[in-house]
């Protein structure tokens, strides 16, 4: 990202998005805030990325439980898999 | 005396002593299942034809994740080197004295209060969760992994062979589209 102080909304956005995983470098954070002083838009926006963040930490979660192969999944890779040994 | 391998390799046992291991390692990455078996059954086939290069340093199975490490890799490459249908979901001006400020059409629109109180609802999970099974592959795989598996930044660039900088333009991207998705769907007065 560019140098300079004013941002537009794209470039705020983006800074937006990265901070929502508290990514932001402190530079990012001084240009999104000046960039939110003056854009309702991406105040607007900045708000329910807020949101969506928590929507997601809410209703996303690791499965917890190891995720296997079935029986019989594993008899059809077993088969395939020896036919190329030979 | 020369050194002795420490470790040896067994294909006919591969599938019984790390299929398991391998989809699972796959599925927390790729987030298909489908996807992950055929990954799975490719890093065999591939350790098949490349036995001769294995030292017998690492183990079986360390060798053996190796291959397939490579595998998820060419995959995103794949993917990622695909211009999708849905790719150029433009949101800004791309050019002109606006370059950058909000197309008319895709400013975000007021959301309903009540929804964005009431965010526990099941109904919302579930346009959440096709709202991301909606997303461009290449996209909901990066999405998936931080949002989902929560892995650090570093290792999914690490794991896809991807920048960092690369990571936050697809995060940016697939963000900008769930927000517009749930405002459609869900959060729209």
């Amino acid at each position: 990202m560019s140098n300079k102080f004013f941002i537009n909304c794209d470039e705020a956005t983006a800074i937006c998005n990265k901070n929502q995983y508290k990514e932001a470098s402190l530079w990012e954070k001084v240009r999104l805030g000046l960039h939110l002083f003056i854009c309702k838009k991406c105040g607007q926006y900045s708000k329910q990325n807020t949101t969506l963040s928590k929507v997601c930490d809410k209703h996303l979660h690791k499965c917890d439980s190891e995720r296997k192969l079935t029986n019989k999944e594993k008899e059809a890779l077993q088969k395939n898999v020896v036919e190329r040994i030979k | 005396m020369p050194e002795q391998p420490k470790h040896t390799l067994n294909p006919n046992n591969w599938v019984a002593a790390h299929s398991d291991y391998l989809f699972n390692y796959t599925i927390t990455r790729v987030d298909n299942e489908e996807l992950a078996k055929d990954i799975v059954q490719e890093t065999f086939f591939s350790g098949l034809k490349a036995q001769d290069n294995f030292r017998g340093q690492a183990s079986e199975r360390t060798w053996l994740i190796s291959i397939l490490k490579r595998k998820i890799i060419d995959y995103y490459r794949k993917i990622n080197s695909t211009k999708g249908k849905a790719e150029v979901r433009v949101n800004f001006y791309q050019d002109g004295e606006k370059k950058g400020s909000w197309l008319e059409e895709r400013v975000p629109k007021m959301w309903d209060n009540e929804a964005e109180k009431n965010i526990e609802n099941e109904e919302l999970k579930e346009a959440l969760d096709s709202c991301i099974d909606n997303l461009p592959e290449k996209y909901r795989m990066v999405f998936v992994m931080k949002n989902v598996q929560h892995y650090e930044t570093e290792e999914i660039c690490n794991e896809l062979g991807i920048t960092a900088s690369n990571l936050w333009v697809i995060i940016h991207r697939a963000r900008h589209q769930l927000r517009k998705c749930l405002e459609d769907n869900w959060f729209a007065k």
